[in-house]
């Protein structure tokens, strides 16, 4: 984790479970007395965004860039200019949580210029339960469209393959295996394995990626 | 088939494609935009029609047409959408046309917001269109029972001969959960030989109308209405019960409602209250029987829902003066917690002893 870069994008199909991974991975970072920030671009999702999360992440102490119309009856695709100023300040780490899919990555192209090749990590999250990325063609296709509309290159894969509360060993080791196709021809390293703690003790030991264990965070328990 | 993880809204288009849809006619509006973005993307493969209308009156009447001749036809909107599509729906029943149109609701009245209300309860029970009419109500309160429902709608609309409602509130439609479609044996529906498809010159050319020149006409048209909703009423009721056996307190609530009151319920019944749930599934017809058979136990009811209070009006119908009814509602896209439910019902509990 530490050698991962100051800007961590995070994209994919949307309902892979971006948002879960931005949270937990800013709180793990957060854990280690590393100075992070995490940005909301979503405006394609009206519910189930980082933002509804300030508190949690306060407690944390993860700073939260939410957007400029804080009610949560917005949808509107209204992004803070605060988003430039952390991208800028090399004293921070910054998460940005990307909305889903292609639509959601554009937002990503008004920030380019802050952009630059190398500086930063953006990560593919996948869910091989979703059905759009239930294949690699699937999510290689996902990956080009939103590579086009971002003008950004992925440059690592989050296996987050899961079904809620009813996640199993297998699926993670089948979303593994899909992230390895995806790997193998895209060249983009598997980075990250995302499940709840139970689950990660179970899995075998030479899986590639670092395995990030989570808590659930953005469902609400009575779900 | 393993189950995959989906969207609320993404799981309903998929069961309407399952289910035989042809047509889909639809405008976008949160927080339903995942069904027509859906079925944008997936309709074309499976060889259907996919129409974003210029509005949502104009997606209701392109409904009327598809379905006038002979096709499975949806529309899906949210709230004030709904609003605008109540006179299309009326001239469907009128003209008696299969339909099925999706409602996932939002906070009102007006534009309100987008976050999940259920204050469209009365505009999909009592109709906001004009007439005598009625049409079945499904409300599911998971992500599963939403596709269930679906496939189910478009068979009742084609049994009937009537447009079936699918109400959800704004969180079934963004809720993700495992789902399966399971297409259960096709229903043996008659043909649609009332559909404008063509005369070939060999019969006389069907009509489509929900115009009558004579009252004598339409009086006779309105009793043949009222057989189908009778016979609905006898056969298409749905509810789902929870802990009612020995209940103290009777728990009313539907769709996402029904999900946060199991919860309180079940730490009630941690605090030594003996709480149950009456969940109806068919907003209408209403399962008006499930408050005959409650137990001798029940001291009161506590009617739960995301709005300032509409389906207790049909509690209150259900429940003939037995028992005194409370209620506790949010509205204007406010979540009620199983906390304030539980306290709600410690509340009327305690104030019974």
């Amino acid at each position: 984790m530490n050698s991962d870069k100051r800007i961590c994008i995070v994209s994919g199909y949307y309902g892979n479970g971006k948002t879960e991974f931005a949270l937990n991975y800013a709180i793990s970072m957060a854990s280690k007395d590393i100075k992070i920030a995490i940005a909301d671009l979503d405006f394609v999702n009206p519910y189930f965004r980082s933002r509804e999360k300030e508190e949690l992440l306060a407690k944390h102490g993860v700073r939260l860039i939410s957007s400029n119309i804080k009610e949560s009856g917005s949808d509107l695709p209204a992004i803070s200019g605060e988003v430039s100023a952390v991208i800028n300040d090399l004293s921070t780490r910054v998460v940005l949580d990307v909305g889903g899919d292609a639509s959601g990555a554009r937002v990503l192209g008004s920030h380019k210029n802050h952009l630059t090749q190398g500086q930063y990590d953006m990560f593919y999250v996948i869910n091989a339960n979703r059905p759009e990325n239930s294949t690699a063609e699937g999510v290689i296709n996902n990956i080009k469209e939103i590579e086009e509309s971002a003008r950004a290159k992925f440059t690592g894969l989050v296996n987050n393959t899961h079904l809620l509360q009813y996640t199993t060993v297998e699926d993670v080791v089948k979303g593994q295996r899909i992230c390895t196709n995806v790997s193998e021809i895209t060249k983009l390293p598997i980075k990250y394995i995302v499940a709840s703690k139970i689950i990660t003790e179970q899995l075998p030991k030479d899986l590639e990626g670092e395995i990030l264990p989570i808590n659930i965070s953005i469902r609400e328990a009575w779900m | 088939m393993a189950k995959i993880l989906m969207k609320g809204n993404e799981a309903i288009a998929e069961a309407a494609i399952r289910a035989g849809c042809d047509c889909f006619f639809g405008y976008p509006i949160t927080p339903q935009n995942e069904v027509p973005e859906y079925m944008a993307k997936h309709m074309p493969k499976s060889g259907g029609v996919f129409v974003q209308a210029e509005s949502e009156v104009a997606a209701i009447n392109m409904v009327y047409g598809a379905a006038g001749a002979g096709f499975r036809v949806m529309t899906s909107t949210s709230s004030p959408g709904m609003a605008l599509k109540q006179e299309g729906i009326s001239y469907l029943v009128g003209a008696e046309l299969p339909s099925v149109i999706v409602n996932i609701s939002r906070g009102g009245p007006g534009l309100g917001s987008i976050q999940p209300s259920q204050s469209d309860y009365f505009q999909v029970t009592r109709g906001g269109g004009n007439g005598d009419y009625r049409i079945v109500v499904f409300a599911p309160s998971s992500i599963q029972e939403a596709v269930d429902l679906t496939i189910k709608a478009f068979d009742l609309a084609d049994y009937y001969r009537n447009p079936v409602i699918l109400l959800g509130d704004g969180m079934i439609g963004q809720m993700m959960e495992p789902v399966e479609f399971n297409l259960s044996k096709k229903t043996n529906l008659p043909k649609k030989e009332w559909a404008t498809t063509g005369t070939n010159g060999k019969r006389k050319p069907n009509i489509i109308n929900s115009l009558a020149l004579a009252s004598e006409d339409l009086e006779r048209h309105n009793y043949k209405l009222k057989k189908k909703y009778d016979e609905m009423e006898e056969k298409e009721v749905m509810h789902e019960t929870y802990k009612m056996d020995d209940a103290e307190i009777v728990l009313v609530a539907y769709g996402t409602t029904s999900r946060i009151t199991k919860n309180a319920i079940d730490s009630l019944r941690e605090s030594g209250i003996k709480a149950g749930l009456i969940r109806p599934i068919t907003l209408w017809p209403f399962p008006n029987k499930a408050f005959n058979e409650i137990p001798k136990t029940t001291k009161s009811i506590l009617v739960v829902e995301m709005s300032m209070g509409q389906m207790i009006d049909d509690v209150k119908i259900a429940n003939e003066g037995r028992l005194p009814i409370h209620f506790h509602g949010r509205p204007g896209g406010m979540i009620p917690s199983p906390e304030e439910i539980a306290e709600k019902a410690k509340e009327i509990v305690g104030g019974a002893k």
